[in-house]
């Protein structure tokens, strides 16, 4: 037999959500295992450590996989250190192509974070006010350290070459197989690309007013979801319910939308797209009938920036305010 | 050399580009820190233009359209409006001075009021200083 596809799939500043995606595909997955054999999976599925990785030569992996965007100094280095080790790099998941939901986090300052997360939520125990140090001395002999946190959230193409991405929080399964099927036939498309049908999620949305027939109307009132229970067969956007289908990548096969949930744009934006928020910002718009429905729609998301870039801040054109640490 | 704003103009070549013409035949005086893109229409600057300049360092950015009703397309002027209400508000969401920005409705008749919106407009960013996304590109 041939030598297997050698992969190696690391989780960087995620949520594990990607790879629990990638174990979602299950029985076709064992069936990939055929062509596929998995060198590194850490810190997730594999029991291969960090310094296995270091110790590989370098392009030894044939398809690397990160998942996660990178928030600390251990996420930067270790997605450097399997860029050199693979042929190969995909970003798995908006985390790694676009800063994924802790890129939010940059809307903030870091000083802000750390008070949320050790001192001021309801569920904190702190009375110390101890916070993480990364460098810390244990009874005077032993020196500790933990990975410091970046100065701001980066996707991993802003540090190292990315060949390819993946869209999705996480990855819908047809999102996978499309780029394992791409992977394993060779024909790829250009380096840099996203691994995508390249269709919106409006074009593959069963309630998209152009397969029903409908007429597109202005939309004069905006809902959020808590406001009722949207009609379960017409167009969310239609209907003031804010969704963000035409101008994300429909590989998902409009999954939300068959939830009765609208379209957060976690698929990745359309080719041509650089910055999701203003676009969409452009897209819904468009999609209101006068300035009072802009200025009800303004009214109802008061965090209009995390709205718009839940999955994509990284990639907004101003994304600087967090001092550099 | 002291310094001086740098704006990058947008302007619907209708309405506000023939204001700026007129400002000029009018011998109007204003100050050199605008420069002018002519645009078919205020409706054709999407919002990543503007966050484009504004991220390269442009000082601040002057979008200008007709007034409402005299669209040349009848209503791309009323997505300019409902599409600059929300960028603002980004753009103030994502911690950056919402002033560097400016919408104005100037007609091919108003070559006066160009020069005015320019004047007052450099007046304002001469105040607020460099724009301090310049600086963190750099870096």
């Amino acid at each position: 037999m041939a030598d297997k596809v050698k992969v190696g799939i690391l989780l960087a500043g995620g949520c594990a959500g990607c790879e629990m995606a990638l174990v979602d595909l299950s029985e076709r997955l064992v069936d990939a295992l055929d062509a596929l054999e998995i060198v590194f999976w850490a810190p997730t599925a594999a029991d291969v450590k960090y310094k296995d990785l270091e110790a590989m030569p370098d392009d030894f992996i044939d398809v690397g996989f990160v998942d996660g965007m990178v928030r600390n100094s251990e996420n930067k280095h270790t997605v450097e250190v399997l860029r050199k080790k693979s042929k190969v790099l995909i970003g798995y998941g908006a985390c790694a192509g676009l800063g994924g939901i802790a890129a939010m986090g940059d809307l903030h300052t870091q000083e802000e974070l750390f008070n949320t997360a050790y001192k001021d939520s309801w569920s904190t125990d702190n009375p110390d006010g101890v916070m993480p140090t990364p460098e810390y001395t244990l009874e005077g002999k032993y020196d500790l350290t933990i990975p410091s946190f970046t100065d701001r959230v980066y996707t991993v193409d802003e540090l190292v070459d990315v060949d390819y991405f993946v869209g999705g929080c996480p990855p819908h399964h047809e999102h996978v197989m499309k780029a394992i099927e791409l992977l394993l036939s060779g024909q790829l498309p250009a380096k840099g690309s996203w691994l995508t049908g390249g269709k919106a999620v409006c074009d593959v949305c069963k309630r998209n007013p152009a397969e029903t027939g409908e007429t597109r109307r202005p939309v004069g009132k905006v809902y959020r979801m808590i406001d009722g229970q949207p009609d379960p067969d017409k167009c969310l956007l239609q209907q003031g319910y804010i969704c963000f289908g035409p101008i994300t990548q429909g590989d998902c096969g409009s999954a939300c939308l068959s939830a009765n949930v609208p379209c957060r744009g976690c698929g990745g934006p359309l080719p041509g797209v650089k910055d999701y928020g203003a676009r969409c910002l452009q897209t819904i718009a468009s999609a209101l009938a006068d300035d009072a429905s802009t200025e009800e729609l303004m009214a109802k998301y008061p965090q209009l920036a995390k709205f718009v870039y839940r999955y994509s801040y990284t990639t907004g054109k101003i994304d600087r305010k967090t001092p550099a640490a | 050399m002291p310094w001086t704003p740098n704006i990058v103009g947008f302007a619907c070549q209708w309405c506000t580009y023939a204001g700026a013409d007129l400002a000029g035949n009018l011998r109007c005086k204003y100050p050199p820190t605008i420069k002018l893109i002519k645009v078919p229409c205020s409706g054709t600057v999407e919002p990543e233009f503007i966050l484009e300049a504004l991220r390269r360092g442009a000082d601040g950015v002057l979008v200008g359209g007709c007034h409402f009703g005299d669209c040349h397309y009848k209503e791309g002027n009323y997505k300019t409006s409902r599409r600059m209400m929300l960028l603002k508000k980004l753009i103030e969401d994502e911690g950056f001075d919402s002033r560097r920005f400016r919408l104005e409705w100037i007609s091919g008749a108003e070559g006066m009021k160009f020069a005015e919106v320019v004047t007052e407009f450099t007046d304002q960013l001469t105040e607020l200083g460099p724009n301090p996304v310049k600086e963190a590109v750099k870096a």
